[in-house]
Parts: C-alpha cells; structure tokens; sequence
C-alpha cells in the first residue's frame, strides 16, 4: 500500500467553529491542519485595522486556533498552513512565535512567513508601467477608481508555501494565496510532484477546492436527504488522504458526525463552479469534467481521473475599493394580511422619501418569509393562505455614493411605527446602521511582476 | 403512452449555489444517476433563462458534468451587484439552488415512465 498523507480542513472561512481545529488533530491521524481564513474582501478589512494598528492586519482567530492544536504541532509532528497572514504575514508571525514562548516550545515551530502578494504599495508602478487592472467584471481600467482602492493583493499559488516547508517550517502563514493552495501545496512536497506534472498538480487542486469550506463537504449545508446527516451537532470536519499518484480520499475522523458520500462530495465540487473545463489557479488549470467519484461506504470517497493543464501567465489580483454607503431597515408585520400591510408600509416609505428629495442608486424592497430569497418565483400572491402568512418582514435597502443621503434614510424607519399600517414590531434594534461599501475589484497581472517570498521567522 | 407528465425538478435533483461577483451559480445534480441523461435533455439553457426572466437581469450560461451527473448554471445579474455591494437577503446567491429546483419539467410519458422518474402529474 502507498504512503499516504492527511490534509485536514480545520476553518472553511474567518468564523467558523472554533472547536474544529482542535477536534481535526485530536480526533485522529493527521499530518497537515489547513485553515482557509480569506473570502473576497477580508483583505480590505484587515488592511483598515492595519492603518489604525501597524500591528494588525491578520486574522485574529487564528492565533487561538494555533494555540488550541499547539500540542499535536509541537510533539506529534502536525504541520500548519493558513492565509491568516492578510495584509500583515509579518505580524502574524510574531503573535504565533509569542504563543510558542509562552509555552516553552519555541524551539519546536519554525515559522515560514510568505510575502510577495500585497500589490498596495507598488500600485501606481505599475499602473505606469501599463499594467491597467481591468476589472474582470466591467472591463474598466482600474483607473475610474485609483484614488478609492483599500487594498491590492495577487492570488499567489503553492510554490511559496512548498518551498517554506521545504526548509523546514512547520507552521507556514500566507498572505493572499488561494484557497486551494493550501491544500495542494503540503501534498506537492511531500511526493515531489513537478511544476509540470499538471494533473497530480489539478488533482491537488481540487482536494483543495473539496476542503476548503470546511463542513461544507462533510455534511454541513448540504441538501441531499438532510433530514437524516447524523450529529451535525458533533460534525467531522474533511481529511484528504492523499497517495503518490494523485489520487485522494475525502473522509473524516471515525466517530465524529455528519457525513461524507458521493452526493455531499458533489455537492461542495459544483459550489462557486465556473467554467468545469477550466478551473484556473496559478498552478495549474484543472478539468472539473475529468473527476471520477467512488463511493467507498464508511464516510470515504475515493476521487482519480482528474487531469490538468499549465497555467495562464496570468496571477488574479484581488482589489477592494471604497464604493459608497448603504443602510438596510426592517419591521415585522403581523396577520392577518400580513404581507398586504408590509406593501402598505413600504408605499408610504417610498413616498416620504421622495418627497425628502432623496435619490438613491439603488433601493430595494424584499418581503422576508413571502418572497425576499426566491423573489416572483415564490408566486406567493397565487396561494389561497397568502392573508394567513403569521408574520412578513418588510426589509428597505438603499445605496448610494453620499453618504448623507443614506443617513437620512435611516430615520424614516422608525417613523413607520405609528404613522403607518398596524400590527406592526421588531424595532428593538433602533435605527439602521450607515455601512460603508467596501467593493471587490477582480483583475488579472502579468506573473512575472509578482515574487513570493519566503522568510523563516 | 402519449403526451407530456410533468416531473418537479425538486424530485429528481438536489442543488447547490453559490456567488462569483453579480453572477450566482446553481450545480444541479441528478439525485439518482440514471436520472441525469433527462436532466441534461431537458433542463436547457432556453428553459432555465426563461425560469429566471424576472428574476435575473443578464444570460445563463449552462455547463455538463455527466461524470458527477450534474449541470452548472451561471445566472448574470443575479445578485443586484454582488458581494457587498448587494442590498438583497441572499447577496451571496446561497440558495438559488432552492429557487432553481421550483422548476417543473415536461417530459414525454414514455420516457419518463422508462426512467422511472417520479412523476407530479
């Protein structure tokens, strides 16, 4: 039988359970905890807390995390990898080398710390040397909103994190590197796999891609025969069991709840899918129509066949730029005809705004428990019990580019209380909050002008 | 047997969705195999846009997986902007694969009776 190395998902985004790190490497073998903290525009988030505290700019939870496997990382050899890093990889490691110290095994983690992607800095370079960030969206240069930009970071892939761990670390922090990476990149070291052996690369790839949202593969959100997943209350978190030749098993922890079957595979692989012909990463593009499943009984399934080939010169770069402000309001309308008086109310919303003069670039009405997430689709106006609905909640977005203008839409909510349709609640949360709208910016970069780096810290 | 029955597609699917910018993906998976080759013949592009004609304000692009025994739509303009610029409950496009499966397909009688789909009416 070949060697065979376990990757485990610990944190599928920056707020899932706390307890799964934990639970992954007590629960049984595992000789890699990978932990996925990055969505879209975490990274603008981070990079605010970093302008007001150099010192931030990473994802906090993480060094809790760190310290509740530190054990298993320290003695029984488990290596971490995680995107914690943010905008500030550096300090991230420095509040990871602290915990170790506290603990008297400093001695025991190396930490490798991969830089390279924040683009922040170099963005008007670039811009000059031609490089024009179109957004992958618009097709509109990145110049219509230079002065707004928060944040710029290159998707990097696994190079970087295979090369600190092939210097011996055994915690590696990453900024901006793709979700995916992290799972990929411990198998490419540990079987030497080639820049060019593209489909073992794509094979990594999409263990990532299964992994990556943590429960989401193992039973958690998943449709299929819901009623029946076991112990989501206990659930087991995703282990890759990955061989030499590029073929995995997805499986968790014996004992643990929740489930892994053909069906809640699938259900993860066709998440957030694209184009399955071309499932682009900086590493490799990998062909989501060359998967084979075989469900193995016992919580594993078995994936192979799956082919890849090179990657575009291209890195995706993630930009988040400043976009306005938005407010959301709601109330709660009782029966009966709950939803008719919820229109009512929203009638005399739309008119007091408009007679404030107030012009909003976008504001929307949803009926939340009538039609808010299916929209016409819910036909609910056609059912006979429509005027029965116990309760609809009225729910008024607005955006726009001026903040005033938002603001004052926010103290037209509560007013609606006792000047408008009756049977009316839930306003204990008081006035809306103004957000400002940090947006996300897709654009590609040439490769050659992003180099990862690699620090032993 | 003659004529059309009508087969819910929440009957012979499972679904799931999610977002990348304004546009939502919904990979929807034939809940018994033997089932996808119906799936794939009769849940179209034409069929699904026209389901999403109010709904969605661009195309629909359609993809099959007959390895996995599913089909991925891409609805543009589903999510009045997307990410965090949307002012929708379901910015993120979550489910979609629940509006997605309120579709109810025509499938000729024979076929679906060799299939052994379950069938509305």
């Amino acid at each position: 039988m070949s060697r065979i190395v376990r990757v485990g998902a610990g944190q599928g985004f920056w707020g899932d359970w706390l307890e799964a790190p934990r639970r992954q490497v007590e629960g049984g073998p595992l000789d890699y905890l990978m932990l996925d903290y990055l969505a879209e525009v975490t990274m603008s988030i981070l990079q605010k807390q970093k302008l007001r505290d150099p010192a931030m700019g990473y994802a906090r939870d993480f060094v809790g995390a760190f310290e509740s496997v530190l054990p298993a990382v320290a003695h029984r050899g488990v290596k971490v990898i995680a995107n914690a890093g943010g905008v500030n990889p550096m300090a991230c490691a420095r509040a990871i080398r602290a915990v170790a110290d506290r603990h008297g095994v400093g001695d025991k983690v190396v930490i490798g710390v991969v830089t390279g992607d924040d683009l922040l800095p170099r963005l008007d370079a670039l811009v000059a040397a031609g490089h024009e960030l179109r957004s992958m969206d618009t097709a509109a240069p990145l110049a219509t909103v230079r002065e707004r930009v928060l944040s710029a970071n290159a998707y990097i892939g696994s190079d970087p994190i295979v090369e600190a761990l092939r210097r011996g670390a055994n915690v590696v922090i990453t900024g901006r590197s793709t979700d995916t990476a992290l799972t990929m990149a411990p198998l490419r070291h540990e079987f030497g796999w080639a820049a060019t052996d593209h489909d073992r690369l794509a094979a990594g790839i999409i263990a990532g891609h299964i992994i990556e949202c943590g429960a989401q593969c193992s039973g958690g959100n998943c449709l299929w025969d819901w009623r029946d997943i076991p112990a989501l209350g206990d659930v087991g978190f995703p282990i890759v069991e990955g061989h030499a030749d590029g073929t995995f098993v997805v499986t968790k922890h014996p004992g643990t709840g929740g489930r892994v079957t053909r069906q809640t595979v699938t259900e993860q692989l066709v998440y957030e899918m694209g184009d399955p012909h071309a499932y682009i990463t900086p590493d490799v593009v990998a062909d989501f129509t060359s998967i084979r499943l075989e469900d193995l009984g016992g919580d594993r399934v078995r994936v192979h066949g799956i082919t890849g080939r090179p990657a575009t010169d291209k890195l995706k770069v993630s930009i988040a730029y400043s976009a306005g402000y938005k407010a959301v309001g709601t109330l709660v309308y009782s029966w009966p005809d709950a939803l008719e008086k919820a229109e009512a109310a929203d009638r005399v919303l739309r008119e007091r705004l408009d007679r404030l003069g107030l012009r909003f670039d976008t504001i929307l009405t949803e009926y939340v428990g009538a039609s808010a997430t299916h929209g016409d689709l819910s036909a609910i106006k056609a059912q006979p019990w429509v005027a029965e609905l116990p309760e609809v909640q009225l729910r008024v977005g607005v955006r726009s580019g001026d903040k005033a203008t938002v603001e004052r839409f926010t103290r037209e909510i509560a007013p609606l209380v006792l000047t408008g349709p009756p049977s009316v609640t839930g306003f204990a949360g008081g006035r809306p909050k103004v957000e400002e709208i940090v947006a996300y910016w897709p654009a590609l970069v040439d490769k050659t002008v992003v180099q990862p780096e690699v620090t032993l810290a | 047997m003659t004529g059309t029955v009508q087969v819910r597609l929440r009957d012979i699917a499972h679904a799931r969705s999610g977002d990348k910018g304004d546009t939502a993906n919904v990979g929807v998976i034939a809940l018994e195999p033997r089932w996808y080759p119906v799936l794939a013949r009769f849940l179209t592009r034409e069929r699904v846009a026209a389901h999403y004609a109010t709904t969605i304000t661009g195309g629909v692009e359609r993809f099959e997986l007959p390895n996995l025994g599913a089909l991925n739509f891409l609805l543009h303009g589903a999510l009045d902007g997307g990410g965090t610029l949307s002012l929708k409950t379901d910015a993120q496009g979550k489910v979609f694969s629940t509006s997605m499966l309120r579709l109810v397909l025509d499938v000729p009688a024979d076929e679906a009776a060799a299939a052994g789909l379950p069938v509305a009416r």
